[in-house]
């Protein structure tokens, strides 16, 4: 199983090697997508677990233990990139750097790894170009 | 001193040897070679802007049925159209609302209409003796209707503010969604290629002056509404707030839905994209220097939307703008566009290549702008809120 998680943790947890553990004690791989950590304050990070069911679920127990939030990412969001017109209303209110403007050739860059689903993009886009779907 | 005149420039485009460049081309020509370089080799620069421009609309004939009609109320696809004119000519505005659709207005009734679909028109009236039928419903499209033509009360603002949100909730906004606490800017010109921040003074743009406009040619009709023309400049003569419009005017029949595109902005309302692009004839060095002006020249107020009376935050100018990222109190805030570079950019090249193959040629202005305009509020009566 493949499945993304929003993990949030309080600044005493920033140090401890969580996502090493989850690695080694839980076999479980792990492709970090996207992290804000700074030291001394609450960290954030987007992360993929892929294993089994199981080794998913014990993983999460474990970090829910640490008392780290865990937000399964269930939905998905699509964009007609077609036609897309470029216009930029949709980049500065993503908050995970997965719309982005290429400023060679001014396109919008839609990078569906880093999005966590927030659906602000939805609201933004004049062009209606977005849809949140539920994640397979 | 003069370097050329347009006669001169459209024999050259007739002859085939006119040398047209776009505005950002012309800049990159100048750092290398200078302005005097331009001024001497260059003819014609290229502008273009791709923005919502909610001051929009389209004037329609739908010719007479028989027996004939004085339309007094008009609706295309259930959005009003204003019929307060003869008998069967209305004004469908860009930011009108459908009476049953939430997300449907004007500026769709106007993309469905260049996209050659069918629209449905229902009009009723009073009946009179010249004109005694009461009500019609009709299918209609481009090509059925008599007249169809754009007519822009307010496009291409010189310059506009930036604009982001320092209150605890979101706001919507014409300038789109802006986030709380100032998490993020969004900003509205195609800077250095927007067509009256290259020509500021605005010597080469009047009444009559043809230019790009929804994929087809356009013309200048008028000053756009909201003119102001002494806003304090920088020291690149440009306005650092929004100053001069114009009122643009071109047929609808020969228009392309890639240049006139229906917006919905969340909670604020429709607005048209609309494609405007206006040719600069280099006729001295004063106008090759204009062209020439860059991003980091071009600097607008970021004004906070969420505060009464929209305080300024600072000045920025537009390579911050458009960097991605500007810095405000000390924090590190998240820049979008409202209008779309790369269509800004794909009309002055379009624009570019008409002139380069004979199949545009420019036009001295009938008139001048006006100048030493500036704008009067509105006083509610006395007693009301
Ligand atoms: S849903 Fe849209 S705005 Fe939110 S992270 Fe994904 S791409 Fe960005
Ligand atoms: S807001 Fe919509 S049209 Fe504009 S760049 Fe984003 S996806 Fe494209």
């Amino acid at each position: 199983m493949k499945a993304k998680f929003i993990l949030n943790f309080k600044p005493d947890m920033v140090d401890k090697p969580l996502t090493y553990l989850l690695i080694k004690e839980y076999d479980i791989k792990i492709n970090i997508l996207r992290g804000i950590i700074t030291p001394g304050k609450e960290g954030r990070l987007l992360i993929e677990m892929i294993a089994d069911d199981d080794a998913i679920e014990k993983g999460l127990e474990f970090l829910r233990n640490e008392n780290v939030e865990v937000i399964p990412l269930q939905k998905k969001i699509s964009l007609r990139e077609d036609e897309c017109v470029h216009c930029g209303a949709c980049i500065s209110v993503c908050p995970s750097g997965a719309l982005e403007m290429n400023r060679e050739n001014w396109m919008l860059v839609f990078t569906p790894e880093q999005c966590v689903a927030c659906g602000l993009c939805k609201s933004a886009c004049p062009l209606r170009l977005f849809k949140l779907d539920f994640a397979e | 001193m003069t370097n050329r005149t347009y006669s001169e420039i459209n024999q050259r485009i007739e002859k085939g040897d006119v040398v047209v460049l776009t505005a950002e081309e012309v800049k990159v020509l100048a750092e290398k070679d200078g302005v005097e370089t331009v001024a001497k080799e260059v003819d014609v620069v290229t502008t273009g802007t791709f923005g919502p421009m909610c001051s929009s609309g389209a004037f329609l004939n739908f010719g007479h049925p028989s027996p004939p009609i004085k339309m007094g109320k008009v609706w295309l696809n259930n959005v009003p159209a204003y019929a307060g004119v003869a008998a069967v000519d209305a004004y469908i505005g860009a930011t009108e609302h459908s009476e049953i659709e939430d997300e449907y207005g004007g500026a769709h009734v106007i993309e469905d209409l260049v996209s050659g679909k069918k629209v449905d028109l229902k009009a009723r009236a009073r009946g009179t003796d010249c004109y005694p039928r009461r009500q019609v419903d009709a299918t209609i499209d481009i090509d059925s209707i008599n007249e169809a033509f754009l007519f822009n009360p307010r496009n291409a603002y010189q310059n506009y503010a930036a604009a982001t949100n320092s209150t605890a909730k979101t706001i919507f906004t014409y300038m789109g969604m802006l986030l709380p606490n100032l998490s993020n800017v969004n900003y509205s010109t195609s800077g250095e290629l927007s067509p009256l921040l290259c020509d500021p003074k605005m010597r080469t743009i009047g009444l009559g002056t043809k230019i790009f406009l929804g994929g087809t040619q356009g013309f200048v009709a008028w000053n756009g509404t909201q003119f102001h023309t002494t806003r304090p400049t920088n020291d690149h003569d440009i306005p650092m707030a929004p100053a001069a419009t114009l009122a643009l005017i071109g047929d609808l029949k020969q228009m392309c839905p890639e240049y006139l595109k229906a917006a919905v902005y969340e909670r604020y309302g429709i607005s048209l994209f609309v494609g405007v692009g206006v040719p600069i004839p280099i006729l001295d060095e004063e106008i090759a220097k204009a062209v020439c002006i860059r991003d980091s020249q071009i600097e607008t107020h970021l004004q906070d939307y969420g505060a009464e009376g929209r305080p300024s935050l600072g000045v920025y100018n537009y390579e911050q703008l458009k960097s991605g990222r500007i810095e405000v109190d000390g924090k590190e805030i998240t820049t979008g566009s409202m209008s779309s570079m790369y269509k800004a950019r794909e009309i002055s090249n379009k624009l570019k290549d008409w002139v380069a193959k004979g199949m545009f040629k420019l036009t001295e202005p009938v008139q001048g702008l006006p100048s030493n305009t500036s704008l009067q509020g509105l006083k509610p009566k006395e007693g009301t809120q």
